[in-house]
Parts: C-alpha cells; structure tokens; sequence
C-alpha cells in the first residue's frame, strides 16, 4: 500500500486493453449504470408530475380508473423524484466521489457496486407497483408498505458498509468535506428509514401492516421522518454532491474550510429537531411545536453556510459561468438551496404557518427546493460526470445545456410563482370573513379560483420535463457519438497494482 | 500526501494544505455577517422559549401563558360574541319573520349563501342547480316535498329517508319488476305512458303508451296522480313537466320502474344551529321557486 503507486495519471488506457487493469481500478460500471439510471428516474418522475398536475387542473383525466387516480399516481411522483431520480443521483455520486477523494477502490468491489445498483431499483419498482396497486401504509414519503422496507434496510446496510469501508481504506489522512456530508446522509437516513417503518404486517402473507406507534406520537414519528429525508436525503446528500462537483467545475478550491466545519456540524444538530413544524396548531403539545419553530430558525444560517462555500468557491472564476453551462446549473441550485432554505424558517414560524399551512404554498416551496437544488445540481453533476464515466471528451453539445438550464428555469419560475400565488390566495380565501362575520368563501370557490394557477403550474412543469428529455437527448449523443478520450481520466487507486498493460 | 500550505494567488487566502483528488479548500475565516446572525437566530429563539411553551412539563405555558387551544376558544368565543344578536334573533324568528325584515333577510342571505356553499352543494350543485342522478334542483318551483317556508325547513332540519331523524319525511316506491308487480314489457309500456304525460309523446311509441296507460292507473296514479301531477305528501314527485331527476329518456325511466333509487338526505338539525337552518330555509326559497 505504498503512495508510489499513485502514478501521475497511472491512467488505464480506455479500449482494447485487457479487463484485468481495470479490475482494480475505481469501481465504474455500476456508477455508469446508477447515472444512466438517475437519467431515467429523472424523466419518468418528471412525467408523473407533469400527470398529476394536470389531473388537478383537469380532474377526468383521472380516467376513473383507481390506478390512474390522483391519491395513487402521486407517491409514484414523489417518489420517483425523491428516491429514484435523487437516490440514484446520490449513490452515483458518492461511489464515485468517495473512492476519488479517499484514493481508494470501493470496499466490495465491482459485486458490491451491482449489488447496490440492482437492489435498489428494485425497491423502487416494488414500491411504485405497491402505490399503483394501492399498497400503502399511508405515511408521506414512506409509503411502502413492510416487505419493501426490510429490502431497503438491507440495500442501505450495504450502502453504509461499501461506504464508510472505502472511508476506512483510504489513502488520504483526512476525510473530504463530500464525504462528511455523504456519510451523515447514509447513517441519518438508515435511522430515520428503521424508526419511522416500525411496522408489524398483519401476516407473512399481507401486505398491509400496522405501526406501532399511534395517534400524534405516530405523527410526530412520521414528521420527525418526512422533515429529515428533506434534511438528510435532498440536503445533506446533495450537499455533498455540491462540495465535489463545483470545486471541480470552477476549477477553485472551496471557499472556507472552517466554514464547512461549522455549518456541517451545526446543520445536522439542528436539522433533526425541525420536524414538529409540520404539525403546527394540530394535536401535537405546543411545546413540541415551539421546538420546531425555533430549531427551524436556527437552521437558516447552517443551511446557508453550504450557499455561501458553494457560490464563494466561484471567486476569481465567475467567467466560467459564461462558459460553462453546467457550472451555470450547479451555481444556480446553491441559488435556490439559499432561496428555499430561507422561505423553510419563515414558513416555520407560527403566524406565517397559519397562513401557509395545508396550501399551496407549501408545494412551491418543495419544488423550488425540488427542480431548483437537488434537479439542478444534479444536472450539473451529470453534465459533468457522463463524459468523464465514458471517457469522451465533452458534453456532446454545450449549447443544448444551456437550452436544457433555460426552459428548465423558466419552467421553475412559472411553478412556484404559480404555487405562491395560489398558496396565499388559498389561505387569504380561507380565512376571510365578511362584515356579518360568516365565512365569505366556501371551499369550492377557493378550489375555483386554484384553477388558472394550477395551469400555470402544468406548463412549468412541461417546460421542465421539455429540459429534461433535452438533456437525455444531449447525454445520448455524448454516450453514442462522443470523441474518446485517449487515456481513461480515472486515476488508479494507490492500492491498485500497477499494471503494465500500456 | 504531506500536508502544504499555499497562498491562493486570486484571493491571497491560505489553503489548509490537504489536497483530495485535486480538491484543496481555503482557510477563510467564517463571514462575520453570517456568524452574527446565526447569534441572531440563537438569541431570538432563547427569547421565545421563554416567553412561549417550550418544555414537557405540565403548566409550563411560558411567559406569555399563551395556550392554543385556550386561544382557539377565545377566537371562536369572540366570534360568537360578535354575531350574537343577530344568531339569537335569527333563531327566535321563523323564516317568514326574516324574510319580511330586510336586515334579518340580508343577513341571513350571506350566511344562508356560505352554509349552503359549504354543506349542500354538493349534492345540490353550487347554485342549487342539482344533478341528474336524483339529486333535485332548488332554483325552480318542482318541489318534491313542498317548497313553503316551513316545507323547505322541514326538509332541512330533518333530511329524506334517513334513519337518524325520526321526523324525516319518508316513501317508497315498489320495485316493480324486482318485486313481481310488473313484467318488463309492462314497464317499457308505463315508461312510454309517462313520457307522453310530460307531452313528450313518440309516435312510433304510441302503441305502448295505449298499452302502458291502463297499467299506469293501477300501480302509479296513487301516488303520482292520474295526469302525473304528483303528490308532496308523500314526496312522489310530477311527472307531467318535463323535469326527471334521473334522465329525461325513455329507457331511464323504465329502468327506474323497475329497480328505483329514491334520494336519501341527511337531518342537519344537530349538526347546524338553528338559526343557521333557518338562514338556509331562507337562503333556499329565495333560490327561485320559493312558495307562500
């Protein structure tokens, strides 16, 4: 295990070379297949959506059929975008971004790699044929039902091992700022995942299961759950994403070292409490909604430090914001993390809640959040990654990027200006009385006068699928038709032998 | 790789000296103004811990004793305050008594036109148009059960064929062709009969409205009427106006003959307050075709 073996670029050249160089090398067939799988989940989750918009501005297009309604085809939205599309990006990110960074091959290895890969697209399909089929426990984002959740506590397990294994066998002294992020994310989400899924299936054979929990404390479970899987799993994870991807795109070191120690550990303290401010003015004790309240507030700050190391490592190479498109994409995410990442502590405090609670604007909210940060950075990412895991050159089209981040864009400003129009419209009808003191909307007319806006909405997300499919297009070429690299740019691991093959 | 601090020549910071996969990081100091406000936030929410509930202690309200649910009590007890006088007078009054006093009536319009909103049309439609399906209009004068003001506050206050109320008005009209009182031929024959009492008559079915015309006298007229001018007592609703709660053609009104579905409406009395019924009573009539 001797550094001499990290040769300058000891690069395993890219084709007619016996596979026995690469098999020790970075572990990369199953990162290309989770990126190609990132893609797809992608265009599939972004379709639903675009589906569910539109049933809730045209309601026959549920077709009347239970599994094309609304209440079904929406866990099959979220999660498609959360696990599948985000999931995926987040395994391929970190298995590639771990191994580099720790200057160590996969702990596992290639079977690990395939194991990972295959297991976790098929909790995905296990899920979303339950969710179709009606196979739900009913909890927001934790919809599968037992048998689901046991395989995916197996995946995980051995998503934690093969990544704090690498960790463990690294060749670096200290561990990157990335994988401090990945790490909390993988061991986080395994908690939340076990504690949230406490279930008892009423027999081997049924699906159907109970919680254990009940009532409120089943709630405040639930919310402690949905609230850290945006924390963990969207911000945690993909900050990781940012701190490898950008640093790398710009070509500058990270802003401040002491800043990402700071707001690392200070957002993860934080992030766990913040849950009970989805369950403001319900059954939940006051004083569990007075903690979420000023734990949410709190987080602001350690949210907006990643902001702050992501658009600050720019400095000295705003230039190459001109120049490249898919730096613009991960530039503009740490925008919108910023953005939603402020909205989520006014939106937590009591009195802004007590408008915004149960509207639309919540929606926006999520989705600027969504499509602005874990879309966008990811695109990034992926513009970046694909010609590097294929050893082509470039992007196939520098330009189709930049139409991919317009539309896209374009098609977030339309949707949540949408949602936030309609979101407060929704809480000022609901809660308007008229001179005698009766209500002076009912709730249909509210839901009336939803309608242009969930249009509106539609179209944002036609446009942001239009990028997306752009973006597979561009990808497809890349992969297909795009000029190889000489040399392969993975570096060999330090402990890889030194094959003489070139 | 051994540890080498560098000055970054763009921003004259120094690096931290470890470098992973060309990544290096700058030693910037954290951005004060982030720094202070993150003291901010913290100071702002030891503040409100104090004055709010914050611990899982019983009686432990905070400065403030700020209570939800005690102020959700206090909100709805202020708006009952409010609106008082005119509830208590809306509830000692009958609904001919708030229809003749134009304060009373504007009142009741606005709130009769939100609880009807909010309560009734959705089976009755927003406007109180109703929906084929049997589910009756109320914006013209058909009215099934009587559409005078204490008819219509009958109706509400108690619902139609419900088991809960045991003043809800009720009827039932025969299965007859389920029950073995008709023949399907038979019903196709009154099916014709009664299209051509709303003057509706096909000449192709002329041969079966003769037919269906005696059949109609013995099984229907009691209830219906002889010319199908119905009968409000016991809700059998006209036949001769072209007005059909479940499909104005000849094959729906045969298959209602033969297996019917009569409405069933809730009792509200109990789940509204009084004078709110009353507000609907009035709210109803005014729809179009309230009677004296």
């Amino acid at each position: 295990m001797s550094a001499t073996g990290y040769a300058e670029g000891l690069a395993a050249p890219a084709t007619g070379v016996p596979t026995a160089v690469r098999v020790d090398a970075y572990v990369e067939a199953p990162i290309r297949a989770f990126a190609i799988a990132t893609i797809f989940w992608g265009v599939v989750g972004f379709l639903v959506g675009v589906v569910i918009a539109s049933q809730l501005a045209w309601p026959l297009l549920n077709l009347d059929l239970e599994w094309t309604t609304f209440g079904r085809l929406r866990p099959v939205h979220t999660s498609a975008v959360i696990f599948a599309f985000g999931g995926n990006a987040l395994f391929c990110t970190s298995l590639y971004v771990v191994q580099r960074t720790c200057r160590a091959r996969l702990f596992g290895g290639d079977s690990m790699g395939w194991f990972l890969f295959w297991g976790y697209q098929f909790v995905i399909v296990m899920a979303a044929l339950g969710y179709v089929l009606g196979v739900t426990q009913g909890k927001e984002y934790a919809e599968p039902e037992w048998y689901v959740d046991l395989w995916l506590t197996v995946v995980w397990v051995h998503y934690l091992v093969a990544f704090g294994g690498t960790i463990l066998r690294r060749e670096e002294p200290h561990i990157y700022v990335a994988n401090w992020f990945y790490l909390a994310f993988i061991i986080t989400v395994a908690m939340l995942h076990i504690g949230n899924n406490l279930a008892l299936p009423i027999s081997l054979g049924h699906a159907k299961s109970y919680g254990l929990a009940s009532g409120v404390q089943d709630a405040m479970i639930q919310w402690w759950y949905g609230h850290n899987a945006v924390g963990f799993f969207l911000t945690a994870g993909f900050l990781g994403m940012m701190y490898y991807f950008i640093p790398k795109q710009a070509e500058r070191p990270v802003y401040s070292y002491r800043l990402s120690i700071v707001h690392f550990w200070s957002l993860i303290f934080l992030y766990i409490w913040a849950g009970p401010h989805h369950l403001h003015y319900t059954a939940l004790p006051d004083w569990a909604q007075t903690l979420g309240m000023v734990f949410s507030i709190m987080l602001w700050m350690p949210s907006w430090g990643g902001m702050i190391n992501g658009v600050m490592t720019l400095s000295g190479a705003w230039d190459k914001l001109r120049t490249n498109p898919a730096l613009r994409f991960s530039v503009t995410a740490v925008g919108f993390y910023g953005m939603s990442t402020f909205e989520g502590p006014v939106m937590s405090i009591k009195a802004v809640n007590a408008l915004s609670h149960y509207t639309d604007w919540t929606i926006g909210h999520v989705h600027s959040g969504a499509m602005g940060w874990v879309g966008f950075v990811t695109f990034g990412a992926m513009y970046w990654l694909f010609p590097r895991l294929w050893n082509k050159k470039g992007v196939y089209s520098e330009k189709l990027i930049s139409w991919h981040f317009w539309i896209a864009t374009l098609g977030i400003v339309l949707y949540i200006t949408a949602m936030w129009v309609s979101g407060i419209l929704q809480g000022l009808m609901w809660r308007a009385y008229d001179e005698n003191g009766f209500l002076q909307y009912s709730f249909i007319e509210t839901v009336a006068a939803m309608h242009p806006y969930y249009v509106i909405r539609m179209l944002g997300g036609v446009m942001y699928l239009s990028g997306a499919l752009i973006m597979v297009y561009n990808l497809w070429m890349t992969v297909t038709r795009g000029e190889s690299t000489e040399a392969a740019p993975a570096l060999v691991p330090a402990s890889a032998v030194p094959a003489a093959a070139a | 790789m051994p540890t080498k601090i560098e000055k970054d020549a763009l921003t004259g910071t120094n690096t931290t000296g470890h470098e992973w996969d060309g990544l290096k990081e700058l030693n910037t100091p954290l951005p004060k103004w982030w720094l202070y406000v993150m003291y901010a936030t913290i100071a702002f929410s030891a503040v409100w811990v104090i004055l709010y509930p914050a611990f899982p202690f019983q009686g432990a309200t905070g400065v403030t004793g700020w209570i939800a649910r005690e102020a959700v009590v206090q909100d709805v007890a202020a708006a009952n305050e409010r609106m008082a006088p005119m509830m208590n007078r809306l509830r000692a009054a009958t609904p001919q008594q708030i229809a003749a006093d134009p304060e009373l009536r504007a009142f009741a319009m606005a709130g009769g036109r939100i609880a009807f909103a909010n309560n009734c049309a959705a089976c009755h439609g927003a406007g109180g148009q109703g929906a084929v399906g049997g589910f009756p209009s109320l914006a013209d004068d058909d009215w099934i059960w009587g559409g005078s003001y204490d008819a219509i506050h009958q109706t509400i206050a108690h619902g139609i064929r419900n088991e809960e109320d045991d003043e809800a008005r009720t009827s039932m009209m025969p299965r007859f062709v389920a029950d073995g009182v008709l023949t399907p031929a038979q019903v196709n024959d009154v099916a014709s009969y009664v299209v051509s009492l709303a003057g509706d008559a096909d000449p192709g079915q002329a041969a079966e409205a003769e037919r269906g015309k005696p059949l109609y006298a013995e099984n229907c007229a009691s209830c219906h009427g002889d010319t199908g001018e119905g009968n409000r007592d016991v809700g059998a609703p006209r036949l001769n106006d072209r007005i059909w709660l479940h499909g104005a053609d000849r094959h729906a009104i045969a298959r209602f003959i033969a297996n019917p579905r009569m409405g069933v409406m809730p009792a509200w009395a109990g789940r509204l307050d009084p004078a709110t019924i009353n507000m609907l009573t009035v709210y109803v009539h005014a729809l179009g075709g309230g009677e004296n």
